[in-house]
């Protein structure tokens, strides 16, 4: 029932092919490090606001 | 509503609807129709999974959360960004390694048919249900607004994204995800311009966000570890975690979105886009609702947002006493908050304490006069909708924005209930075709055009169910907790199900199936039984599933192996 797998699908060890990034590894770490800033931003907004 | 506001609104709506009906009206492929145009970049998939997520539920009750609760609610989405970097790094590529139409093939190439089919069913209980309750949220906005009966609205929104839906698919609904999302930013852009414009000259962005902080509005943070505090940190990452994963990788109607696409690279580019953006998104719809409290503190409003619920029960003395002690009420709390503005500004430590007492108090006593008033009405008819939250934000809409912005204001409301509409009829139609009738009709498989044909019959089906059951919605008294709820009720099962087929490969069908039907009993039970945070039922489910998977497994027979399973 599944349809065969496309053969001209690319490995997902893939470049991110994003400037700055070489792996999908370096896209994650960013990511994951945003939510950080994100998170203590606003653990600063709530010190100075409440 | 004038005819400037009438033109944006059908302008922007039923334009893109029917742009999104016409682009794709020549849809004939199986994949295309099933998993949109095979050159769809990582901006539109971003846009798309984006679009699917923000409902109408998003724009209407999120404001009025903050206006009521304040921002904590942020929290809620804590675990979003860590759970697309799992899906990005385990869920897509293993999808799009199998080249599947839907979430629970991939149950049924791994474990068995009935799994998949358990899987499939979870999901379209959920999905299927909360379908009603999304197009139920518009629908209350534009009856308040236009004083039209609220079944017909239901019906008639109802009627336009079957219409487009039906018609490309995932390709129309990729298609119109674009402009629905151009319209929504213009139209929050719009608000939040009008509501800084609005406030008491010499308050300002900064002088209101010191009131609503005094007033315990923009607590965005809570690290308490009580377990019966509905929203902190550790709900946030953790039972959000959860959430998120399960919504955003066992979800057809978020993995339809990114399964398609030019290549894996876009797929995982569009939902980095929204790991990103999300939570600062949220936020600022947050902060909206806090600064509308503010703003509310020296405009006058009702005492009950929902006029219409106020009015149909508020016919004695005893309703327009509390009127009147509200305005005074609020007078009281207008007069206070400016001493304190005065206080703080003046740098007298304990004048400011003492005048931030006096502030606090006024508010809560026009709190505790809102609370008489919901407790009026529940005196006068015990079935009357008390939460008023849901019409802060469109009574701020309906009587402080110029006309042109009012139309486009409803415009978002109605652009977001359809993309995440348009998403939810097409992932129940596609599962429903592709997991259930191609499972009972396997040699239908190769004829692509009954294919479609079939696709398209049940995504209509589906989306007349979700119209009447949107007519029987009325009890849902907060709209998104009401769709978290019931989310977090399957979600949890449902992810089970998916990290022991990932990360378990010992366990076998038989043991993951009857696993998953235990810990969803167990679920339903607690839920029904205990008082704890709704979104600790997606770790629970997850949890009791992956357990009983073990445990089962352990004594049950040994699982065949693959190889001798093909020999067999």
């Amino acid at each position: 029932m599944t349809p065969a797998p496309r053969p001209d699908e690319r490995s997902e060890a893939e470049p991110p092919d994003v400037p700055g990034f070489r792996t999908w590894r370096g896209v994650y770490l960013f990511v994951f490090a945003f939510f950080v800033l994100v998170v203590a931003l606003l653990t600063v907004f709530t010190r100075v606001f409440s | 509503m004038n005819v400037a506001d009438w033109v944006v609104l059908l302008g922007t709506i039923v334009g893109i609807a029917a742009y999104g009906s016409w682009r794709t009206r020549r849809v004939r492929s199986l994949d295309t129709y099933l998993r949109g145009n095979a050159s769809t970049g990582w901006g539109t998939i971003g846009v798309s999974v984006m679009a699917t997520q923000a409902s109408a539920i998003t724009f209407l009750s999120i404001p009025g959360q903050g206006f009521e609760s304040g921002i904590g609610f942020v929290q809620n989405y804590f675990g979003l960004p860590l759970a697309l970097i799992i899906v990005c790094a385990v869920f897509l590529p293993m999808y799009r390694r199998l080249n599947v139409y839907t979430a629970y093939e991939f149950l049924g190439q791994r474990f068995d048919e009935k799994t998949r089919l358990l899987g499939a069913g979870l999901f379209l209980l959920q999905r299927g249900l909360a379908a009603g309750v999304t197009i139920y949220a518009p629908a209350i906005i534009i009856s308040t607004v236009l004083g039209w009966p609220l079944d017909l609205v239901i019906v008639l929104t109802g009627l336009l994204v079957i219409v487009y839906t039906v018609t490309g698919g995932s390709e129309a609904v990729a298609l119109t995800h674009k402009w629905q999302m151009a319209v929504i930013s213009a139209g929050m852009v719009t608000a939040m311009v009008v509501l800084l414009l609005r406030l008491p000259a010499g308050l300002g962005f900064t002088g209101a966000a010191h009131v609503a902080g005094a007033l315990g509005k923009l607590q965005a943070v809570d690290f308490s570890l009580d377990p019966s505090r509905r929203y902190t940190v550790w709900t946030g990452v953790f039972g959000g975690l959860f959430l998120s994963l399960a919504y955003f990788g066992t979800d057809q109607s978020q993995v339809q979105r990114y399964i398609g696409g030019a290549s894996l690279r876009e797929g995982r580019l569009g939902l980095m886009f929204n790991a990103v953006l999300k939570i600062p998104m949220q936020f600022v719809i947050l902060l909206l609702g806090a600064l509308l409290f503010v703003f509310y503190q020296f405009a006058p409003h009702p005492v009950f947002f929902n006029q219409a619920e106020w009015r149909r029960h508020a016919q004695d003395d005893r309703f327009q006493a509390l009127e009147a002690e509200h305005a005074g009420a609020v007078a009281q709390s207008q007069s206070a908050i400016r001493g304190w503005l005065e206080a703080r500004a003046s740098h007298d430590t304990a004048r400011e304490a003492s005048a931030r007492a006096v502030m606090v108090a006024a508010s809560q006593r026009t709190d505790a006069i809102r609370a008489e008033a919901k407790a009026a009405l529940l005196a006068a008819d015990p079935r009357a909708k008390t939460k008023d939250s849901d019409y802060v934000f469109i009574t701020f809409i309906l009587t402080q924005l110029p006309h042109g912005a009012v139309g486009l204001l409803v415009a978002v409301m109605f652009a977001a209930a359809l993309s995440s509409k348009a998403s939810e009829l097409a992932a129940l139609g596609t599962t429903t075709t592709i997991d259930f009738w191609r499972h009972f009709r396997p040699l239908a498989a190769a004829d692509e055009a009954r294919n479609v044909r079939v696709a398209r019959r049940f995504t209509a089906l589906w989306g007349v169910f979700a119209v009447a059951f949107a007519l029987f919605a009325g009890f849902a008294e907060n709209l998104i907790e009401a769709i978290n709820i019931l989310g977090s009720i399957f979600y949890g099962v449902l992810l089970g199900l998916f990290v022991v087929a990932f990360f378990l490969r010992r366990v076998g069908g038989s043991a993951v199936f009857f696993a998953a039907v235990t810990a969803q009993a167990l679920v339903i039970a607690m839920y029904f039984s205990l008082n704890i945070g709704y979104l600790w039922y997606n770790l629970i489910g997850c949890a009791a599933c992956i357990a009983f998977s073990v445990a089962l497994q352990a004594v049950l027979p040994p699982r065949a192996s693959p190889d001798q399973g093909r020999a067999g």
